[in-house]
């Protein structure tokens, strides 16, 4: 009794190593680069990390295919290097010798590939899934260029300096005709002669008081009083 | 007693506000975007601080006497190039006429190299930088082709900015872009130049020291940056036996003689705008050194950031290896570092050579990247938008970098434009009655709409060929003129005496001989060094096309034969002027002279003029 149980097992135990093995049929290599993404919150990989990658795949599987009744024995690990690196293959839940397809998986892991990814606090680029590809997110365009806004905003400023300028310009010119032609007006009437004595514009002198000359200022008072 | 009036009869000729507006408008307008991207590229590759040794020499020889010339002119004859060379002598009229052609050829292509720095600077504001992602294709499975096989920079520059064509032949379309930049450049030449030396004066302050400050911070910031050490190491190196080559040479003469932008006619008007009684030797050598200073002071943040760039690019190599390494042989991640990854190439190719073969890494060798020298638009608008993008905090420093090179160039454009705007006004072409922002209006309008041109797809090709044959050749031969024309023509026992009369003392020995002998024979050698040099190699130019097979390498082209009709045409233009208008006074007063009337013309003086 004992030796068929003994036999069965390792029966068991042949057959999965051949179904995990590094370029297998339907097998997957996994790569993590946990330093690279976490640098000194890095955790070192264990059996306890295996077995949570294990559940994540199960998890997949089942949400996939909601008839999928994948457990976390029937996912199996093998070469793990220090790298870290593996390959996995998901067998059949009645049986362990058959494997999942590829497609299969390869579709389960794309749609639940975030979920992967957060589980381990990894990125699409460092949590590899060869052969894997992922998609590619489109750009975020905005409705309107950004360029075009700036752009309208260093115009209006520009514009609005001109405008500024050639408006004080013609400002500046109409108050200058307006000065020399008032005073060619006046000239022409001769009311007002920019008469200089002496430098000094005789508007400033005061003409109406005239010079008193003091030697004949004190006439009277040559005389004596008769 | 009422005497008639007399009105004081001032010089209603505009002034500069105070001398420090002149010698910045001077500086503004020597120091431009060669003083950043030609400068450094030329002391990389001729022996680094060796090259520093012709340079000072040309300055010395070349450079300042002829300034000291062109700014002793404008002051004592208080004219624009044109009007101030028909006062010198009428034969020498077609100087100024030559100086004023280059200065209109040379403000069309300028201002579009602006259009280019503000189109990256209106860019400049989002996240991420729009040159440092590839678009994807119209099928979203990859990335756009172009812009895989090169880089996304080398994409955004040659599609996204110029949408190049392949040949000078294909003009492709009118880059709508393009031209709103264009004209938005051209509104704020106006705005800036629209009354004069008036308006230009108020906004110098602005536009001549805004890049110093921001050279400073790109300074502080780049020799901190890793790798900067190596930049500027690999530049100031000097490498004595450089020397030897005659090459090395012409490049330091053509580089201070364009660095200071003489024979444009510029700096005569501006001086033409000083009281007399200047000291325009002072001026002369101020301005030269600043000009000589600055290229310097600029060239040490510009080579901390290439080396920063060098490096970065030594390191990705170096990763991208390891990490191959590391994926082949499922390594621990931590095993190979930059550090010891020599040791375990060497190791690993004894262990397992074919799988190392296999691999096939590219070798990463520092000097290699820091041998990738570039100048000109490539430096500003390809290497350095790279290396911002590696900086964290992009967006400020691209916004910093591009206003930096905008005002540097529009200080430039400002001299440009005045060297073409005073002699029309001075011409009696124009009445008196326009207003002054009419004529620059119509200046700048006309300028945009040539301009247009170069919005085309094959645009940046003719801003090349403008620069090559419009912005060097006729320079050299007018300077040449100008230099014999005074020594000569007007004669230095004459001039040394005008300057006398403006500066208080005279021209001492250094300036009687560099005068005399040594800046004519020099711009001879030049010049004719540099003909010979032009007509060794066809001229050719380098294409950037898709289709090639060694794209992204560009692809030698030849010009065809009407495109060379025409590179000869914009380097003769200018330069045939001046026989031109010789010819034109000597056939008038032989004809005058049959007619016994006729009374020889006065000996014009500068003193006499101011007296």
């Amino acid at each position: 009794m004992l030796r068929v149980l003994l036999l069965t097992l390792s029966v068991v135990a042949i057959a999965r190593a051949e179904l995990c093995k590094p370029d297998a049929q339907n097998a997957f290599k996994v790569r993590l680069s946990i330093k690279t993404a976490l640098g000194d919150n890095a955790y070192a990989w264990d059996a306890n990390e295996e077995y949570l990658f294990k559940a994540m795949v199960a998890f997949a599987m089942r949400k996939y295919s909601s008839k999928s009744t994948t457990q976390i024995s029937n996912v199996l690990l093998c070469n793990v290097t220090d790298r870290v690196s593996f390959w996995f293959v998901v067998t059949d839940s009645s049986e362990d010798v058959t494997t999942v397809p590829a497609s299969e998986v390869e579709a389960a892991i794309r749609m639940n590939r975030n979920r992967i990814n957060s589980a381990f606090l990894l990125s699409d680029k460092t949590l590899q899934f060869l052969k894997i590809t992922s998609t590619l997110s489109p750009p975020v365009e905005p409705s309107t260029p950004v360029w075009l806004i700036i752009f309208g905003v260093v115009l209006c400023v520009i514009v609005a300096g001109i405008v500024f300028l050639i408006a004080a310009g013609i400002q500046q010119r109409k108050k200058k005709n307006k000065e020399s032609t008032e005073r060619e007006n006046l000239e022409e009437k001769g009311e007002v002669t920019v008469a200089v004595e002496n430098g000094i514009p005789c508007e400033a002198l005061d003409l109406k008081s005239g010079h008193i000359n003091g030697v004949f200022a004190a006439d009277d008072e040559r005389f004596t009083s008769l | 007693l009422s005497v008639p009036p007399e009105i004081p009869k001032g010089d209603d000729r505009p002034k500069w506000d105070n001398k420090f507006q002149y010698i910045l408008s001077c500086i503004g307008f020597a120091v431009g975007l060669g003083n950043v991207w030609r400068f450094p590229y030329l002391c990389q590759i001729h022996g680094g601080g060796a090259f520093l040794i012709p340079y000072f020499i040309a300055l010395l020889f070349e450079g300042i006497p002829l300034l000291h010339l062109e700014l002793a002119l404008g002051q004592c004859l208080r004219k624009g190039s044109i009007g101030a060379w028909n006062a010198i002598s009428p034969y020498l009229g077609g100087v100024g006429v030559g100086s004023w052609m280059v200065s209109v050829l040379v403000s069309l292509y300028y201002n579009t190299v602006l259009t280019w720095v503000m189109w990256y600077f209106i860019n400049s504001f989002q996240e991420p930088l729009p040159w440092s992602v590839c678009p994807l294709n119209e099928n979203r499975t990859g990335l756009n082709k172009e812009c895989y096989e090169s880089t996304a920079v080398n994409y955004f520059w040659y599609r996204k900015t110029l949408n190049i064509t392949p040949d000078v032949t294909e003009s492709g379309t009118l880059q709508w872009w393009l031209i709103l930049c264009l004209a938005t450049c051209w509104a704020i030449v106006y705005l800036c130049t629209i009354r004069g030396i008036e308006t230009t004066g108020k906004a110098i302050y602005v536009t001549a020291i805004f890049p110093y400050l921001v050279l400073t911070i790109f300074l502080i910031h780049g020799l901190r940056l890793p790798g900067a050490t190596e930049g500027l190491a690999y530049l100031f190196t000097p490498n004595l036996n450089t020397l030897k080559n005659p090459r090395v040479w012409l490049d330091a003469a053509t580089q201070i003689f364009f660095s200071l932008s003489l024979a444009f006619g510029g700096l005569i008007a501006f001086s033409s705008y000083n009281p007399p009684k200047n000291d325009c030797e002072k001026d002369a050598v101020t301005v030269a050194i600043v000009n000589s200073v600055t290229s310097l002071y600029a060239s040490i943040p510009v080579f901390s950031v290439l080396g920063f760039k060098a490096t970065t690019g030594y390191w990705d190599c170096l990763d991208r290896n390891i990490i191959r390494i590391i994926n082949e042989f499922d390594l621990p991640e931590d095993s190979i570092m930059r550090q010891n990854y020599t040791d375990w190439i060497s190791f690993l190719n004894l262990s397992h050579p074919e799988k190392i073969a296999g691999l096939k890494l590219k070798s990463c060798d520092l000097q290699e990247f820091l041998d990738q020298s570039v100048s000109g638009t490539g430096l500003a608008f390809i290497v350095f938008t790279q290396a911002i993008i590696l900086m964290p905090g992009s967006q400020a420093w691209a916004i910093l970098f591009f206003i930096m090179l905008f005002s540097l160039g529009l200080s430039s454009m400002f001299g440009n434009i005045e060297g073409v705007f005073t002699p029309l006004l001075e011409l009696r072409i124009v009445s008196k009655s326009i207003p002054k922002e009419l004529l620059s209006g119509v200046i700048c309008s006309i300028c945009f709409l040539i301009a247009l041109c170069f919005t085309l797809g094959s645009g940046s090709y003719w801003i090349d060929i403008f620069d090559s044959y419009a912005g060097s050749l006729p320079l050299l031969v007018i300077a040449f003129f100008e230099v014999i024309g005074v020594a000569y023509v007007y004669k230095i026992k004459r001039f040394s005496k005008d300057v006398k009369w403006m500066t208080g003392r005279k021209p001492n020995l250094y300036w009687q001989i560099t005068w005399r002998f040594i800046s004519p024979l020099l711009l001879l050698i030049v010049f004719v060094a540099f003909v010979t040099l032009q007509t060794q190699n066809s001229p050719s130019y380098a294409a950037w096309n898709p289709k090639y097979e060694g794209f992204p390498m560009k692809e030698e082209k030849v010009y065809p034969p009407w495109v060379r009709a025409i590179c000869v045409l914009l380097a003769a233009l200018p330069c045939v002027f001046v026989p031109l208008v010789a010819l034109f006074h000597l056939i008038k007063r032989r004809r005058r002279s049959k007619d016994s009337s006729f009374a020889p013309p006065e000996v014009f003086s500068c003193q006499g003029a101011n007296s």
